[in-house]
């Protein structure tokens, strides 16, 4: 039919080139009119050259991959990973678990390296969540006041022949809310119940506050920005007027035995990933570390439990600790998925124009002499500015740390956050999960960002699921 | 008369392509029976892989049985065989893991089979502790059945390891507290009355049975998700959909490789030089479980699996796949698993001996095989790579 050419129809063929070809142009112009939002150049690397492009289960899990050689990473992540187990056993390095703990690896937190989450039921024990605990005030180096026989954390798991600290039930009541157009909203106000206390009463002025473990993918980029870099985003008297303040914590570094500042955790309140996980090594497993070589025993536990075999002095050895350490701050972070999808940057757009953007700062970049080299120089969208801010009432646990008091938090890094589902099976966000989803962690915020939720629920439908879209493409 | 026009441009545009395509020389393809059957081949090698470990694992609960009837050194040594026996199967299904099927997606038993380090101290009594773990505390544990051993695995968040391979490894060796042998539990732990040693004998006959009991069952539940012609089983769907298994097929085998049988199981040993950072510690087999777990990466390549009673599945393989277009990546391919399948048979026993300081030999042998199978995954990224599958290990 078509064999022989036929010239009318070849210049009609040209010409309907022509018209799409125009069509097209204007159709796109027009699109671009209505969301004039860009597409930024590498946007999608959010943690820049310690970038994975895994977006599976796995995803929180790799090294970054511009480091090389992974043995480090390797090693540090078969003692993040398996359990530790109770002293004496065969596995030597592995043993010296408790005696009272909240988990036997970290892992057990940090599920495939991702978040923990809070109880699904009122029956269910905490598993991937804690308590810290205080007296009002300030004790030493500025840190929270212990509670007698207690510490500053509730261990609820033990080995055998030992007594658990305490145990805590987890519900929740519904408060109903309305967005600006009527549509009806729900959100969880949790509630805690202390119980089976095993060393007294607490103190009837005893301060608590409920903490899930967050991912850790990028925590060694944040440690890599310098110091000024995150001071430039500081205005603790809100000069600016914008009714955003910002302010540094500054805790005791046990290393160098002066305070310098926080970077790590909901309040700041760790200044390293080193300090930050032999920490988490001596209050959430019973592990102690060259850094922290005492057991996690308060008031009486200490004749109790003082004379219970250990796994060594200390129970991490110095290489094995550097390990893990590494493997902590060398995890890479996923790339951002679907960035270019005009409704995500529709969402990018609400974003900044709702001032989320002014804590959770989209960009920044890492300092030139960064301790892991390869962190160095790197531009990393991590969507924090690792300030304190009033959050207000609504999300205050009322528990000082440091600098920050009862109604302040650190602005979480956002990046990765939207592989949550994938990584871990749920989107329970916020310190203590009472969020179920990104709307709901959205609309509880309050204090220094009331103006920002605002300006969410005055918002319509379509913008603000473009807003959740593009929290998911993170 | 405009759609003539547009099947035209259509035409035109679509010659245009094709014509291209002609001046290369034609390729022959990788057609889509021919991966239908190498998935095939994969769930039946998968099938009688875990159907083998199963007889074992049978075999064992019997022999067991028979010892705690009639203990005697003898008979405990029957049992500590059969638990080596066991162990060969089961290590040839390890590149199954790591995909999310039925050995370790949510509801997967993997962590009940194979799970370590355990905690000694959790079951049974150590070194200096004469009276823990829950054999030697009848007042919170009563009665030891397959039960009890599931509800303390499976209690809420992560917990402590109490069944599979390695407890009953610990429960037949007891610790290894020795530089020059594996564990040395004397039979008579199992001897209720007189010679006895230890307490609670009984308790640990039962606890010795119930976790063989979990053992069976949890091996059952695989040998069923892989059956073959069932309706609605995992097998089902996943030769159902061969293209999207392939990958899974390719995911199973680096990830084992590279993550754990070259990270987890040798460079952190071989890094820590810790004795005893050892799978199988108890009985010092760790270096077949190695070489095993190497085998099960050959078989799944080149689709072929040797049964317990000598039988050999040989079908269609990964390596029929590649031969299509890339023949020369193929042979090497087959060469990165000659080199690693020699250098971890290499690997003299006992492993914690050959990572030790002392041990310059042994552990340049380690080395050496590490650093082949690492050789061996990234092989693998490359061969997905030419199929098309974009791997992630």
């Amino acid at each position: 039919m078509h064999k022989r050419f036929n010239k009318g129809r070849f210049l009609f063929v040209i010409g309907l080139f022509f018209l799409n070809t125009v069509l097209f142009t204007q159709c796109r112009k027009k699109q671009e009119e209505e969301k004039p939002q860009i597409i930024e150049e590498h946007e999608e690397l959010s943690g820049g050259d310690a970038t994975t492009f895994d977006a599976s289960l796995n995803a929180f899990g790799n090294f970054a991959p511009n480091l090389g050689e992974e043995d480090k990473f390797v090693v540090g992540n078969s003692f993040f990973r398996n359990n530790w187990v109770i002293a004496p056993s065969s596995t030597t390095a592995r043993d010296g678990i408790g005696p009272l703990f909240n988990s036997y690896s970290c892992s057990g937190c940090h599920s495939d390296d991702g978040r923990g989450k809070p109880p699904l039921s009122a029956t269910e024990d905490l598993s991937s969540m804690i308590i810290r605990l205080s007296l009002p005030g300030t004790g030493i180096h500025g840190a929270p006041i212990p509670v007698p026989n207690y510490g500053d954390q509730l261990s609820n798991k033990a080995i055998p022949g030992v007594i658990i600290e305490g145990k805590v039930q987890v519900t929740y009541t519904e408060e109903a809310g309305y967005y600006d157009d009527g549509t009806q909203y729900s959100l969880r106000v949790p509630h805690y119940t202390f119980y089976n206390l095993g060393y007294g009463a607490m103190p009837a002025n005893f301060l608590f506050s409920p903490r899930v473990a967050p991912q850790l993918p990028g925590l060694g980029l944040l440690e890599a920005v310098d110091e000024g870099t995150i001071l430039s985003f500081a205005d603790p008297s809100d000069a600016n007027g914008d009714g955003i303040s910002g302010k540094p914590n500054y805790v005791w570094d046990a290393k160098q035995q002066k305070n310098v500042m926080g970077r790590f955790g909901w309040k700041a309140n760790q200044p390293s990933v080193r300090q930050q996980t032999a920490a988490a090594f001596q209050g959430d497993m019973g592990i102690t570390s060259g850094l922290f070589p005492e057991d996690n025993f308060n008031g009486t536990q200490v004749s109790l439990y003082d004379t219970l075999p250990n796994g060594g002095n200390p129970e991490i050895s110095g290489e094995t600790f550097e390990n893990v350490a590494y493997y902590s701050a060398t995890l890479a972070v996923p790339a951002r998925r679907n960035w270019k999808e005009p409704q995500v940057l529709l969402g990018k757009q609400v974003f900044t124009e709702a001032q989320c953007s002014s804590c959770h700062i989209p960009s920044m970049k890492t300092g030139a002499n960064a301790t892991i080299a390869g962190f160095s120089n790197q531009k990393i969208r991590p969507y924090t500015d690792l300030l304190l801010h009033n959050m207000g009432a609504g999300l205050a646990d009322g528990r000082p740390d440091f600098l920050a008091n009862g109604q302040e938090w650190r602005t979480p890094p956002l990046w990765g956050i939207g592989l949550l589902k994938t990584v871990n099976g749920h989107t329970f966000l916020l310190h203590d999960g009472r969020a179920r989803n990104f709307e709901e962690a959205i609309l509880w915020h309050g204090g220094e960002a009331e103006k920002a939720k605002n300006y969410f629920k005055k918002l319509k439908k379509e913008d603000r699921d473009a807003l959740i879209k593009f929290l998911q493409s993170l | 008369m405009k759609s003539i026009f547009i099947l035209l441009v259509i035409a035109v545009v679509s010659f245009g392509c094709k014509k291209k395509k002609d001046e290369v020389q034609p390729t022959p393809t990788v057609t889509a029976e021919l991966k239908k059957a190498v998935v095939e081949n994969y769930a039946s090698i998968v099938y009688a892989s875990y159907q083998d470990a199963y007889t074992r694992a049978k075999e064992m609960k019997q022999k067991a049985q028979t010892f705690l009837d009639t203990p005697s050194d003898a008979n405990f040594k029957v049992v500590k065989d059969a638990w080596l026996a066991s162990r060969v199967p089961y290590e040839l299904t390890e590149a199954y893991r790591f995909y999310g099927g039925p050995i370790d997606d949510d509801n997967g038993p993997e962590p009940f089979l194979n799970a370590w380090p355990m905690d000694e101290a959790f079951v049974d009594y150590v070194d200096g502790k004469a009276s823990v773990g829950i054999i030697n505390d009848a007042a919170t544990y009563p009665v030891i059945d397959k039960d009890l051993l599931t509800s303390l695995n499976t209690s809420a968040g992560e917990t402590n390891i109490s069944a599979g391979y390695h407890v009953i490894e610990f429960l037949l060796w007891g610790q290894d507290l020795y530089t020059d042998s594996p564990g040395k539990r004397p039979y008579t732990d199992y001897v209720t009355g007189a010679g006895g040693t230890a307490a609670n004998q009984g308790r640990r006959g039962q606890y010795l049975m119930s976790a063989l009991d979990l053992l069976v069952d949890d091996l059952s539940y695989l040998v069923d998700a892989w059956k073959p012609n069932a309706s609605n089983n995992y097998r089902s769907s996943f030769v159902a959909n061969s293209e999207n298994s392939l990958k899974l097929i390719f995911t199973g085998m680096g990830k084992f490789a590279k993550g754990e049988l070259a990270g987890e199981r040798m460079t952190v040993a071989y890094e820590s030089q810790d004795q005893e950072d050892e799978h199988s510690c108890f009985s010092d087999n760790t270096d077949n479980d190695i070489k095993l777990g190497q085998n099960s990466i050959y078989n799944v390549y080149i689709g072929k699996y040797t049964r317990i009673d000598g039988s050999v599945i040989d079908g269609s393989g990964i390596d029929d796949l590649v031969k299509v277009q890339h023949a020369d990546l193929n042979t090497a391919m087959i060469a990165a698993l000659d080199a690693a399948t020699s250098a971890t048979t290499a690997i003299q026993a006992p492993f914690d001996q050959e990572i030790t300081d002392g041990n310059p030999g042994g552990r340049s042998r380690v080395l050496t095989a590490i650093n082949a199978i690492k050789a061996e995954a990234d092989k693998l990224v490359e061969v997905a790579t030419s199929l098309g599958i974009s791997l992630v290990i």
